[in-house]
């Protein structure tokens, strides 16, 4: 079975963000950008499959300007076998939202038939949590997802899910979505020679107009701000003075 | 305008957070609809019918709602979806899953997690593990919006809406419950509790983080919460992490005890009113965000701090 994994670029998560002083956006520049942690676990638990034998090729594609195959080349190196970029201008994949990135995965999926799509529950720089669901939507499949174990079989795949009050397990007709939480595994690191094994497997680029979906956004961002910082309180000395200013000063406690 | 909330409930009871959605949706219209689909959950139509905006209270019952599956529910609500300007939910498990199938099927954006409404189109949403707040603006004809439940207040009861009990749409088959674990505890509920006490790396063990962490929250009548650490460690279920990508919590007094502050973490806690930090390293990120910080050995200070009380 082929299984499809969608990886996006993002910051990477040890940045510091800095909001752009006027309020457009954040500072892109010269920083160091990855693939989103929760899309490497994707790769990373689609690649296990493979080594299983379950998953017979897989397939990694990300939306974006020219500079994602960095982060395509990244996810060949963690075991994928080939790659896809959707590719479109720099100043539409800045708008690029969910839905128009939902449809051009929906046109990726006619081409490639994958039995299983996997991808990251939401990317840290628009902490969205919208695209597997999206895709899934628009293809008409189940969806399961927050992951944290899969055991795919012959028609449907189980999937353990985290939920706000503990866990639940699906049944989920194959072909599927399904989106990863943080404990489904703990992603491998690219070693050398598969670092230089991925320079020479394929990746394919694709214009995104070829696949004749409107790329301009539905929601547009009037502003990025700064939120209100919170300022540092006192250190305090003991225990008896804190339960102190809890009761008298912050007035919390009884 | 009329705008439909979804609510999110177990066949039983309404979901506190519910009431918050509730609450965003007056800020929008007054016309305030409630959708209450599920499987043998006329008592739940029944609590919000009580609600006091709530002017009407539509009731769906089915086996093939039972489990709150995405699938089923999304295709029923998206053929109920004309005639409203906003479908919103709960920025919750439940909604986080539901709410973009719906959008998708409608052919609509989604707006996630929200904090702020300017403007009936115009949303305040943050991104960046809460680093950064993005203002919104949807061209959408309908807006389907999650609602973050800690940034609006719950609304209150007092209402008497009308229920009106409609037929279910087709159970599409594409997915089985299997089976839902959920943690029973006789504590307050993480996400609405008013006082958390939280744990992280810095426990060591998940004999230690029961051992110091119990006495103090049941002393406190606090709810228990943790750092991604600690969950990955295995000290706690899945279910009490607070941060980016876990609970996001904003009690009254938070007290993270060996939680260095990670900016994962205090995206989940920072609108806490109160908070106070017990770490060994004065260097912490989190004595950034404490309004009261000790510095010291968390397994002397919190046995201490816990008789005293």
């Amino acid at each position: 079975m082929k299984v499809l994994v969608p990886i996006k670029r993002v910051i990477d998560y040890n940045v510091k963000v800095r909001v752009k002083p006027d309020g457009t956006g954040v500072d892109l520049s010269g920083v160091k950008m990855a693939i989103n942690p929760f899309d490497e676990i994707a790769v990373e638990e689609a690649v296990r499959l493979k080594e299983a034998g379950i998953a017979s090729e897989v397939v990694v594609v990300s939306c974006g300007a020219s500079v994602c195959q960095e982060q395509l080349r990244a996810a060949l190196a963690l075991g994928a076998d080939r790659a896809l970029l959707v590719e479109m201008e720099e100043t539409h994949a800045l708008q690029l939202e969910p839905l128009t990135v939902a449809k051009l995965l929906k046109a990726i999926c006619a081409k490639e038939n994958p039995r299983l799509v996997f991808l990251g529950k939401q990317a840290i720089d628009d902490d969205a949590n919208q695209t597997g669901q999206m895709l899934a939507a628009l293809l008409g499949w189940p969806q399961a997802t927050f992951a944290s174990k899969v055991v795919v079989k012959a028609d449907e795949a189980e999937v353990v899910r985290e939920i706000d009050g503990g866990l639940e397990t699906l049944a989920i007709k194959l072909p599927a979505v399904i989106t990863t939480d943080l404990r489904l595994n703990e992603p491998r690191f690219a070693s050398l020679p598969n670092i230089m094994k991925a320079k020479k497997k394929p990746l394919e680029v694709i214009k995104a107009v070829e696949l004749g979906v409107a790329l301009a956004p539905r929601v547009v961002t009037l502003k990025v701000s700064e939120p209100p910082k919170r300022k540092a309180g006192v250190k305090l000395s003991s225990v008896d003075e804190l339960i102190e200013r809890l009761k008298n000063e912050a007035k919390v406690i009884g | 305008m009329s705008i439909l909330v979804i609510a999110e409930h177990d066949n039983q009871a309404l979901n506190p957070a519910t009431r918050a959605a509730v609450t965003a949706a007056t800020t929008i219209g007054a016309d305030i609809h409630l959708l209450v689909a599920g499987q043998g959950c006329q008592s739940v139509a029944e609590q919000g019918a009580q609600l006091a905006p709530v002017a009407r209270v539509r009731h769906v019952d089915a086996p093939h709602y039972g489990a709150q599956t995405a699938e089923n529910l999304a295709a029923l609500i998206a053929s109920l979806a004309e005639g409203y300007s906003h479908l919103l939910l709960p920025a919750t498990a439940f909604g986080k899953n539901l709410a973009p199938r719906l959008a998708a099927l409608l052919d609509v954006s989604q707006i996630s997690d929200i904090i702020a409404i300017e403007a009936p189109d115009t949303f305040v949403r943050p991104i960046y593990a809460g680093n950064a707040w993005a203002t919104v603006k949807s061209g959408d004809a309908i807006k389907v919006v999650t609602v973050r439940p800690t940034a609006f207040p719950p609304c209150g009861d007092g209402g008497g809406a009308a229920i009106e009990t409609l037929p279910a749409g087709p159970d599409l088959g594409l997915v089985r419950l299997i089976e839902r674990v959920l943690s029973r505890s006789s504590r307050p509920e993480l996400a609405a509790a008013k006082i958390v006490v939280s744990g992280g790396r810095g426990l060591a063990s998940k004999e230690n983080y029961h051992r110091l962490l119990e006495p103090l929250a049941d002393k406190l009548g606090a709810a228990l919460g943790a750092s991604r650490a600690a969950v990955d460690a295995g000290f706690v279920p899945n279910d009490y992490q607070v941060g980016q990508t876990g609970k996001v919590v904003a009690p009254e007094l938070y007290i993270a005890i060996g939680i260095s502050g990670a900016i994962q973490h205090l995206a989940g806690m920072k609108d806490s009113k109160v908070i106070v930090a017990i770490n060994k390293d004065p260097e912490a990120p989190i004595f950034q965000v404490a309004d009261y910080g000790l510095v010291g050995d968390l397994f002397q200070i919190v046995p201490e701090l816990t008789e005293k009380l």
